[in-house]
């Protein structure tokens, strides 16, 4: 069996999942505080991606980075090209997992006690010691939630991605394209694989996040008593 | 040091129009929830922003809306204790209070060594009593250790001015009694100035040299603790310093007022000047056995206190749609006192205008 797909599903998953982290912390950060009605059209566009089909997604990405677009086009002469490439699915999987961290991340920045914020500031800290050390740790658990939660739909993707890097072994295919070309082609054996592999992971992933909600949770429970 | 606020600050359609100072000392702003002692604070403390005025501390100007000057909070060099305390939740105790040197150092530009950090941190540990509780994490302390805590925190920064938003309302009520006292000998021990914010008399009375009433975002009236409580001086300073019984009056002579609705003259020590508008006279001020501003009464409720009795009662020509009147009695051993006639003294006849 081939190990390609698992090797580029995971690199994919872990790479947007990274980049989705940052982004979404940091506009879910600044969304946060932005007057009402810029904040509410914000937060539609950016939770689109969760209610559209991924194959919209994917749509819009190849209207962007086609190879015809001018965006494309742009980018192309700096040998950068998101079509038919396996970086190109990092993208695809950023769109589709981005709404998850934002709107988790959002959520727990919007339940912080703003107090912490201000006792940090008078007593002399900075503005990124206050971010990192303070309002972070206070909102560790809705960001892991969110990184997960992106994780799992980055490593899941299918239709943003096959629209925009479709399926080319030992290059762009992933696990969710390959189990669909093995079904295809009648190979159910090895799809079956595939789909193992999948399940595989999905329940470590779940694992680890019940592992963690449960310390976290004993952790509470021992600071009450 | 001393302190001087004038700011202006409008939102919806709440209006913060406050103005006081203090030559040093505690100070306290006294006043109903949500008349904006709170906003006060948080504007001394730069975490909010007047929409215009003046906040001076010591000789340092740290807000002027005309000279543009808005300093940041981290460059006040103001205490703020908050209502929950605010301790970092995933810091232990010592941690907590490293981070105020860790600011500290940074608005200064200066290096503290490791070794002077531990010797500052543990003095501080000890001279708040938390010996044995450096490695715990603010949800594992009580009350009042939280409180010492973040005063701790607060003090090793050495701040110009402490402000403490309800210092004591978290705490459960019979410590609170307690923890008055420590809070004020730690100001001493420490030498710091401190406002505090509070809507309770007792606390404002008893920790604050000088207070000012607060009503509606405005400052109605201010001075020593003390005085103003024995001279009011209008309606809302009279209400929130607790006054029980207050009623319309209109003057008579220089020592004389009429209150229509309770139906009686009443003498008072103070003059008279034109203008007042109400008396009110405390719960506590009525005799019996006092001859002057005597009175018949009819007793309509009473209700048992652990310590004292609340009795209510009416005047013989009290306008039945006014509210009955308020006497408060030490319980002392005796039985529920029974009164015919009950008498104040001029003295304690709070003029109000």
């Amino acid at each position: 069996m081939d190990l390609y797909p698992l090797w580029n599903s995971i690199r994919i998953a872990l790479i947007s999942s990274v980049l989705v982290f940052f982004l979404g912390i940091a506009l879910a950060y600044y969304v946060a505080r932005l007057p009402k009605i810029l904040k509410g059209v914000l937060d539609v566009i950016f939770t689109l991606p969760l209610v559209l089909p991924p194959t919209v997604c994917g749509w819009f990405l190849l209207m962007i980075f086609g190879a015809k677009r001018p965006f494309g086009m742009f980018l192309a002469q700096f040998g950068v090209k998101f079509v038919m490439t396996w970086y190109g699915g990092i993208l695809a999987a950023m769109i589709v997992a981005f709404p998850l961290m934002y709107r988790t991340a959002r959520g727990a920045f919007e339940s912080f006690d703003e107090r912490l914020a201000w006792s940090g500031k008078t007593l002399g800290l900075s503005n990124s010691f206050i971010f990192w050390r303070i309002r972070m740790p206070a909102c560790k658990q809705g960001i892991i939630a969110g990184v997960v939660l992106a994780f799992a739909r980055a490593l899941g993707e299918y239709g943003a991605t096959t629209m925009l890097i479709g399926y080319t072994p030992g290059k762009t295919a992933t696990i969710s394209t390959t189990v669909y070309q093995l079904w295809r082609t009648d190979n159910d054996h090895e799809a079956m694989l595939w789909v193992l592999v999948n399940l595989a992971i999905s329940a470590v992933v779940l694992l680890a996040v019940n592992l963690l909600e449960s310390r976290e949770r004993k952790a509470g429970k021992k600071v009450k008593a | 040091m001393s302190i001087s606020v004038d700011i202006h600050k409008s939102f919806g359609s709440f209006e913060l129009d406050c103005r006081f100072s203090s030559e040093g000392g505690v100070m306290g702003l006294l006043g109903a929830s949500g008349c904006g002692k709170t906003m006060t604070l948080q504007c001394i403390a730069g975490v909010q922003k007047p929409d215009s005025g003046r906040i001076v501390v010591g000789d340092r100007v740290l807000f002027d809306s005309e000279k543009k000057i808005n300093l940041v909070p981290q460059e006040r060099h103001v205490g703020y204790l908050f209502q929950n305390y605010a301790l970092f939740p995933n810091m232990t105790v010592e941690q907590n209070i490293e981070c105020s040197l860790i600011g500290q150092s940074r608005v200064n530009h200066t290096r503290i060594p490791k070794a002077e950090r531990k010797d500052r941190i543990s003095a501080i540990i000890k001279s708040m009593r938390l010996d044995g509780l450096e490695k715990r994490k603010p949800a594992q302390l009580s009350g009042g250790q939280q409180q010492r805590v973040a005063l701790g925190r607060i003090l090793i920064g050495s701040p110009d001015i402490i402000l403490m938003d309800e210092p004591m309302n978290a705490l459960d009520s019979f410590l609170k009694e307690k923890l008055r006292q420590e809070l004020i000998e730690i100001l001493s021990d420490f030498n710091k100035d401190a406002i505090i914010v509070t809507h309770d008399r007792t606390e404002a009375y008893e920790m604050c040299e000088h207070l000012a009433v607060m009503d509606n975002g405005s400052v109605v009236a201010s001075g020593n603790a003390k005085e103003l409580f024995d001279h009011p001086g209008n309606r809302t300073a009279a209400v929130l310093t607790g006054c029980k019984n207050i009623a319309t009056a209109q003057k008579i002579s220089d020592h004389e007022v009429f209150v229509p609705s309770w139906g009686i003259l009443l003498q008072s020590a103070e003059h008279v000047r034109e203008g007042v508008c109400a008396v009110g006279i405390r719960a506590h001020y009525f005799y019996p056995a006092e001859v002057r501003n005597s009175n018949p009464v009819t007793i309509t409720e009473t209700i048992e206190q652990p310590f004292e009795w609340i009795i209510k009662f009416r005047y013989a020509a009290q306008d039945p749609a006014s509210e009955a009147i308020w006497w408060r009695i030490p319980k002392s051993g005796h039985a529920l006192p029974a009164a015919e006639v009950l008498g104040v003294a001029p003295e304690d006849v709070l003029l109000l205008y």
